[in-house]
């Protein structure tokens, strides 16, 4: 909102020293995913209890919680990882774009590369840094060099990796260091073009500065895509997100505006959690 | 948070370090209530060695600023305290300065009282400068109770008293006047009781400050400039 100027205010500038209004809000916010009555059982076990959540388009959304919580799970909820657990059974629905991703004639592969993740430990590919990015799209059936060279390039840079390896595309992934493998690895997951990046644990097997890069590469590629980001680290929740989520004990406990979160929580288990007063 | 049910941290030395820090906003609060009181009666009484004492003393209120400033930057760069935590070291950080202005405005009066000591007295012995400035002595000492008890309702109570400092004042402003209307030799000694009633009427928007403070530590929620009906509400709500 601009402010009235008047003679005596003449030249200064009001905006800039103005409050600003509820910077975030969920519900001015176009919603990519959507969590709905959605429970999920490891055989007997609930492991997902009722969970009700909208993720917001472009945005860090992150979920906090101590161990065993299901933040992890219901992440991989998101791009049906959980498919792949024999025991595993899911209630309720997820919609990606208002669309159901458990529906019948869903591909999960394409789901997959519309929703890429990327795991706690780099899990690079035994194979040159070149091939690692190029595997996805030589997946999707791309031949042509030029276009295979350009999209290798562009997700380097992407993920703030481009300028440490450009002069050994060819040597072996492995080579590289952790936090350099990380950031491969989300090189990898966006050469695909995903609209949504599911981030568990990103950062935890990594030095302080490998962290601070790859936070401050999430902060750049929110701009492209919707990101998920599951983390032990409560500062880095704070650091890097716009909206957190509490849970506890298999349910969703608060999801809200970060600033609110780590200034205001409305639970109090949220505020015994993120002020170290669980257990 | 619910003052009741409220747990102890994982860490206790953390818990230590904020309780710490409480208790030495409620001593420094302590000293500096002192000051205003013995401020007065050094103005009331003409004791002007009292009033020595207060002025050497300002420098303790100074000291114990800083040192709580410092404290709670150590708090902030090693813990990174988050919700109720964060909102304590920002209301302490806000308690302490008003605090230490207040410090300043026991100084101011004690040198006025010093001043005033050199004419003569009149025969209310400043009967309404005592009464205005035990006023805003108790609202000091009931703000620092709320904080110590973290009890927003009382804040409000306080922040309400207020109001009646200002009546005061004002009354004490306009007396003045007359006086000075009546005999233009009193000018110089009434001025100087106005400066004194200003002081006194300054520590009465300090400690309203701070229990505004205390409301945003136990509710979260920023009361300042909004008025007292609002500030009320809030509380309830």
């Amino acid at each position: 909102m601009a402010s009235q100027q008047n003679g005596l205010t003449h030249g200064i500038n009001l905006d800039a020293i103005e409050r600003k209004q509820g910077t975030r809000d969920l519900n001015n916010e176009t919603i990519c995913l959507e969590a709905k009555s959605l429970a999920l059982f490891y055989g007997d076990k609930q492991a997902l209890k009722d969970i009700n959540i909208r993720l917001p388009e472009k945005r860090v959304s992150a979920f906090i919680g101590p161990s065993g919580c299901g933040k992890s799970t219901l992440l991989r909820c998101f791009n049906r990882m959980n498919d792949l657990v024999d025991s595993c059974r899911v209630e309720g629905d997820i919609c990606l774009d208002d669309e159901s991703i458990y529906a019948k004639k869903v591909d999960v592969a394409e789901l997959r590369r519309r929703v890429g993740m990327v795991f706690q430990k780099p899990n690079p590919f035994p194979k040159s840094i070149y091939e690692n990015v190029a595997y996805g799209l030589r997946l999707q059936g791309v031949k042509n060099r030029s276009t295979t060279d350009d999209a290798v390039e562009k997700s380097l840079r992407g993920a703030a990796l481009w300028d440490e390896v450009k002069d050994r595309l060819h040597d072996n992934a492995l080579g590289l260091s952790g936090g350099q493998q990380q950031r491969l690895v989300i090189a990898r997951a966006i050469a695909i073009e995903p609209e949504v990046l599911l981030l568990d644990e990103p950062a935890s097997a990594l030095d302080p500065i490998s962290t601070l890069k790859i936070e401050e590469l999430i902060h750049e590629l929110k701009d492209n895509y919707t990101i998920v980001i599951v983390t032990h680290n409560m500062q880095q929740a704070a650091r890097v997100s716009d909206y957190t989520a509490f849970m506890y004990l298999g349910e969703l406990i608060e999801f809200g505006n970060t600033d609110a979160i780590f200034t205001n929580p409305k639970m109090k288990q949220t505020e015994d959690y993120i002020t170290g007063r669980y257990g | 948070m619910e003052k009741e049910q409220r747990r102890d941290h994982i860490s206790q030395q953390f818990d230590a370090e904020l309780e710490g820090v409480r208790n030495r906003v409620l001593a420094m609060g302590g000293l500096v209530e002192q000051q205003i009181l013995h401020a007065i009666t050094s103005l009331a009484e003409g004791d002007t060695k009292l009033a020595e004492n207060v002025i050497d003393n300002d420098i303790k209120v100074n000291s114990a600023e800083v040192a709580i400033d410092e404290e709670c930057t150590h708090i902030i760069a090693r813990r990174q305290p988050a919700a109720s935590d964060l909102r304590l070291i920002i209301a302490v950080i806000k308690t302490i300065t008003d605090l230490e202005r207040i410090g300043d405005q026991a100084e101011r009066i004690a040198r006025m009282s010093q001043r005033l000591a050199a004419f003569e007295r009149p025969k209310t012995q400043y009967r309404e400068l005592r009464h205005l400035g035990e006023l805003v002595a108790k609202m000091l000492h009931d703000a620092l109770d709320a904080f110590a008890r973290m009890d927003p309702e009382a804040a409000v109570t306080v922040a309400k008293q207020d109001l009646r400092v200002d009546q005061e004042y004002d009354g004490v402003m306009r007396q003045a006047l007359t006086f000075m209307m009546e005999d233009p030799r009193a000018i110089t000694r009434m001025l100087d009781v106005m400066w004194t009633a200003r002081a006194i009427e300054r520590i009465g928007d300090h400690s309203k400050n701070i229990c505004e403070y205390i409301i945003y530590l136990v509710k979260g929620k920023d009361v300042r400039h909004i008025g007292l009906e609002k500030m009320e509400k809030e509380v309830k709500s």
